[in-house]
């Protein structure tokens, strides 16, 4: 298998950017074994990416069709090349402060309309890349660049956030257990709709050792001990959850796709008129 | 540029139509599949018309949530392989920018239509403008040699979008329709021909798409799905869309390609029309709907027994600088009537030393004949 994996990467991109320590070199792995478990085509697949760390995971790595967008748009992106191919397969990889701060708008209107697509967000809580500050993911009270007195706005719950909008798929894992979450890419990339994955991932440069984790595996040992399964997390009262991160699958829907095509055999809207009727 | 002829997709003949449905006519006509918008007066019209019309011949359509959003998928689409069209109006292309950017450094084919509105910021929805020429060439940061046509009848906005499109997909580059409200909502009539030119996207499977041998080539341009390992990215990058974000030699290059490869054949866009230009020595540069009222005015000044005449721009970006320095050479003075503060006409004083008089109008309204004639012979006395 690791062979497979190895040649599905860029081997003129090496050496990866990735931090000492970041997670985001896992979920790559995670990500690419996904995929080879699932024996999907890379040539019929195309992955999206906004800026920040997170964005250069498939970007130049993947060797794959891959599409380097704008900060934060990468789903706007993705929706225009899904709908007017709908044969490809759709992958947008982007981290937490692309889709869920500056692109906010476009993952909440691509969850309501269904859209065939994965997104799978690395979540560090931090902007990595511009130098460790506040993200709309960082917790209460953690110290960032921008945050000197610890931060003072609550977090979004990016998985609540994407199911209230109405993604049909959701789940939370961190990289410290890589299993469950190539399980859960390989279920998310299968799912027909729109698919989000928030995954855990330590960023000891900016958030790490600003944050009382002295290294990469203190931070990766803590990422584990604070989470909680969503079937252990059932029975717990709210007093007994209070620090721990629930990580699972939320939702597993089956909805109405968003119309990938509209042509005259399969559109949902009528066209008694040709052209020359206006 | 190899242009192939394709059969007219609307019936041939005449029609009576609106300029904002002719626009989305001439795109159907030109191989246009693919249509993402925000609602936006005076450019609904369009959206209107192509979420009819799209389907019945195969094509996506989508509102989407935003104007950022529009542009973005339009250029998914066309890595897609789509020939793809958004319209909007100045305040959604201020929020376009950005991408617009991102089109050029990416060498992204689009086609973005701009129909005009009175200004700054949310001005007067319903009331015609051209304030935007300066926004949609300088809007985006760094260097960005866009394509812009100005379409001064219902007509032209039909010709010019399909104009539009071809030039676009010829030269790797955004490329807008620099409309108004005026003939965006203008009602006359449309003459569709048999047949029409169409330029279809190079492809060379196995050449770098993103640089060329010569400072001024465009690349071809694959699909994603074709098996070329696409590497897109806004960030400055090798030909074959490596990043390359500390190699100064590979930015100058790029940013030198980005800028000739449109410029050193500006030829096959500038586009401009004469009119009583032959013996003229009080000339006149017009574009778009001011165009119409500008020739009117000409025609009453030569009644008058001055000899005037027009330069239309049908062409803004890349500037018809060869025309507008003949133009000063011949004329003794220039007057350009404009729905802004002087935009054009600042741009005309680049490239002449023969004094350059505006004639703004920027109070919502349309410029009359009679205010061009009355105020080349209040500057004339």
């Amino acid at each position: 298998m690791n062979e497979k994996i190895f040649q599905m990467i860029n081997q003129k991109a090496f050496p990866t950017p990735f931090c000492p320590g970041c997670g985001h070199g896992i979920l790559m792995g995670a990500i690419l074994r996904a995929i080879a478990e699932l024996e999907y085509d890379l040539k019929q697949m195309l992955f999206v990416s906004g800026i920040g760390c997170a964005a250069w995971i498939p970007s130049p790595h993947f060797k794959a069709d891959t599409l380097h967008t704008l900060h934060g748009r990468a789903i706007a992106y993705a929706t225009g090349a899904k709908l007017y191919n709908p044969k490809l397969k759709v992958v947008v990889i982007s981290g937490d402060g692309d889709l869920s701060s500056i692109g906010g708008n476009h993952l909440i209107h691509a969850a309501r309309r269904n859209m065939d697509m994965t997104v799978i967000c690395a979540n560090n809580s931090i902007y990595g890349m511009t130098g460790g500050q506040m993200a709309s993911t960082t917790p209460l009270g953690s110290l960032t660049t921008t945050t000197p007195k610890g931060n003072q706005e609550p977090p979004f719950d990016l998985c609540k956030l994407a199911e209230a909008a109405g993604a049909t798929y959701v789940a939370r894992h961190p990289v410290a257990t890589p299993i469950p979450l190539i399980r859960t890419l390989k279920k998310a990339m299968a799912h027909q709709g729109f698919a989000f994955v928030e995954v855990l991932s330590p960023c000891p440069t900016q958030f790490g050792r600003r944050n009382t984790f002295q290294t990469p595996f203190a931070m990766i040992k803590a990422l584990k001990s604070s989470c909680l399964s969503v079937e252990k997390a059932k029975n717990l009262s709210q007093e007994d959850l209070l620090g721990k991160v629930i990580v699972g699958e939320f939702v597993n829907v089956k909805n109405l796709l968003y119309r990938t095509q509209m042509n005259a055999e399969n559109s949902d809207i009528q066209h008694k008129n040709k052209a020359e009727d206006y | 540029m190899q242009l192939k002829k394709v059969k007219s997709s609307l019936k041939p003949g005449w029609y009576f139509m609106q300029g904002d449905e002719a626009c989305a006519e001439g795109a159907i006509a030109v191989g246009c599949r693919y249509y993402a918008g925000y609602p936006i007066t005076p450019a609904s019209e369009i959206m209107i018309r192509m979420v009819h019309r799209l389907p019945e011949v195969g094509g996506a359509f989508i509102q989407m949530e935003d104007e950022i959003a529009s542009i973005s998928s339009v250029i998914g689409a066309s890595w897609a392989g789509a020939k793809a069209l958004t319209a909007t109006s100045g305040p959604g292309i201020s929020l376009m920018i950005e991408a617009i950017g991102y089109a050029t450094i990416t060498e992204t084919p689009c086609v973005i239509v701009d129909v005009q509105r009175a200004g700054p910021s949310t001005g007067q929805a319903t009331r015609p403008a051209q304030g935007d020429i300066m926004q949609v060439k300088w809007g985006p940061h760094g260097d960005n040699e866009i394509i812009a046509l100005s379409p001064w009848s219902v007509q032209e906005m039909y010709d010019l979008t399909i104009k539009a499109f071809n030039l676009a997909e010829r030269f790797r580059v955004p490329t807008f329709i620099l409309a108004d409200e005026a003939v965006g909502h203008l009602r006359e009539t449309l003459v569709v021909k048999e047949e029409l030119e169409v330029y279809d996207r190079y492809k060379a499977p196995g050449l770098p798409p993103f640089g060329t041998e010569e400072p001024n080539g465009v690349p071809p341009m694959p699909s994603f799905g074709e098996g070329a390992n696409l590497l897109v990215t806004g960030s400055t990058h090798d030909s074959w869309g490596f990043r390359k974000t500390a190699d100064s030699a590979v930015q100058a290059r790029l940013t030198e390609r980005l800028v000739r490869k449109v410029k050193d054949f500006k030829s096959e866009v500038v586009a401009t029309e004469n009119h009583f230009l032959d013996d003229a020595v009080v000339g006149v540069v017009a574009y778009g709907f001011t165009a119409r009222a500008a020739f009117r005015a000409v025609k009453t000044l030569r009644s008058q027994g001055i000899k005037a005449g027009l330069l239309r721009l049908i062409s803004i970006w890349p500037f018809a600088e060869e025309a507008i320095a003949e133009l000063g050479k011949q004329c003794g003075v220039i007057f350009v009537p404009e729905m802004n503060r002087g935009q054009v006409a600042g741009e005309l004083r680049k490239y002449t030393s023969t004094p350059v008089i505006p004639l703004p109008k920027t109070n919502g309204e349309v410029i009359e004949p009679d205010e061009i004639v009355d105020g080349i012979r209040r500057n004339l006395a």
